[in-house]
């Protein structure tokens, strides 16, 4: 059977591959694409290690299908710095120390994005509940969450 | 392995075509469920027919009727939605309980049902607010009350060229109110033990004159639990009302044992979720006068 060709736009640029149709948007990601970054944790949307923005709204990119990416904006953890300036929240976790391994950084980065163009000011109780489908098993979260709450107040533009 | 075929039809007529064509495709909307199901597993499909380039499937619309909600529209969307959260709270917040906010990116009230766990959040909140779903076929669309949709775990009503189109809430009437809640072992991202979603309406001395009371996790299907509903109008939650409603609850729940509770510790914990979800949902809805 032939691969299905799909166009679509990556973090800003257009972009296309050949496909499966049971493919799943992150192996594409990964393996056709070479966008590494965006990790691979449980593959049965449990960890958030893949999180990805898919046209504008955070999902698990290992359930999605990479064929649905036709047409649409995929933005992963490659479009969050720009050039080699790190966004405020990838300098806050690099600040706070709020990684170790690194596999569920990617994801955490993007979904804290995501929480804070939707809530600029979460509470930390907020801030848990929403990212408390990205697992870390080295942290103990406390840390990525001071991150997160520290990012959010630079991104407010208020000292910390 | 074999490929699957992806389509994406932009009509229902399309859909439906193209799933009364091939008795192995399979729908696909937010996908949480089914391509969980086949990283553990289970045999691809012979196509997936994704919904959600359907532009009428994407409708949300509130009015005086209530509202009309597609079957693509994700779970964030309708619990970020203020009007949906104003009108039918416990409906958004067991909504706001699916999953992760990853999940709920993708994961729609149309697969919740469809996939027929006894432990979806959403379907018992749909139940208590007396939704409807309108499943689309070849030959037309049919409406029935979400209760009567699943006849197991992992199965419905529906047949294999059919899809739930759209979901219809009616409006609430005054001083009417719901609420959902769900017990499950830790604060986040876990499967119902036991499930439980109330829907009230008061006259003007709080009186309740109807309800709807509807359970989760306790049974084969979701249960729409009347002789708990019988207990609570009439009244105006007295305590009374309160233990006659959650002994009803009880006596309702057929639970399994199962690492997540006994059978006994669900059929209690049933009644303990009426009661609280009944007071909850009494206070919403004398707010809202």
């Amino acid at each position: 059977m032939t691969k299905l060709h799909i166009e679509t736009e990556i973090n800003g640029e257009p972009s296309e591959f050949l496909c499966e149709g049971q493919q799943s948007l992150l192996d594409v990601l990964r393996d056709e694409l070479g966008l590494t970054g965006t990790k691979e944790g449980c593959t049965t949307g449990d960890c958030g290690a893949c999180s990805v923005m898919l046209d504008g709204r955070l999902v698990p990119s290992c359930l999605v299908l990479a064929a649905e990416a036709q047409g649409r904006r995929v933005d992963t953890i490659e479009g969050v710095a720009t050039g080699e300036k790190l966004h405020p929240i990838q300098q806050k976790f690099l600040e706070h120390a709020a990684l170790q391994c690194g596999i569920c950084t990617p994801g955490l980065i993007v979904a804290t994005r995501a929480l804070l163009e939707k809530n600029p000011d979460p509470t930390e109780t907020e801030a848990r509940y929403f990212l408390a489908g990205n697992l870390c098993r080295c942290t103990g979260y406390d840390k990525i969450i001071r991150a997160v709450l520290d990012a959010a107040a630079e991104l407010r533009g208020e000292a910390a | 392995m074999l490929s699957s075929r992806y389509e994406a039809p932009e009509t229902i007529a399309d859909a439906v075509a193209l799933l009364a064509a091939d008795a192995d495709a399979k729908v696909i909307a937010g996908g949480t469920d089914l391509l969980v199901q086949l990283r553990l597993g289970a045999d691809a499909p012979s196509a997936f027919v994704d919904i959600k380039r359907i532009p009428e499937l994407h409708q949300l619309e509130i009015d005086g009727d209530g509202l009309r909600c597609g079957a693509a529209v994700p779970a964030a969307e309708l619990f970020e939605n203020e009007q949906v959260r104003n009108l039918w709270p416990g409906l958004a917040e067991a909504t706001d309980l699916i999953g992760s906010s990853q999940i709920q990116g993708r994961a729609t009230w149309s697969g919740n049902l469809c996939n027929a766990s006894p432990a979806a959040d959403s379907v018992p909140a749909l139940i208590a607010v007396g939704a409807q779903a309108v499943i689309a076929s070849p030959g037309g669309e049919r409406t029935v009350p979400v209760e009567d949709i699943c006849t197991a775990p992992g199965k419905n009503i529906l047949a294999s060229d059919e899809i739930v189109a759209r979901f219809i809430v009616p409006a609430p009437a005054p001083r009417s109110s719901d609420a959902y809640l769900r017990l499950i072992p830790r604060s986040e991202m876990d499967i119902a033990v036991v499930g439980a979603s109330v829907s009230l309406t008061l006259d003007a001395r709080g009186t309740v004159t109807a309800a709807r009371v509807a359970l989760g996790a306790v049974a084969p299907t979701v249960l729409l639990v009347s002789e708990a509903a019988n207990a609570l109008i009439g009244s105006s939650l007295d305590d009374a009302a309160l233990d006659a409603a959650a002994a009803a609850a009880s006596a309702a729940a057929n639970p399994i044992d199962d690492k997540r509770g006994t059978v006994a510790y669900r059929k209690q914990i049933a009644g303990v979720l009426t009661k609280r979800a009944a007071r909850i949902a009494y206070d919403r809805a004398q707010e809202r006068g």
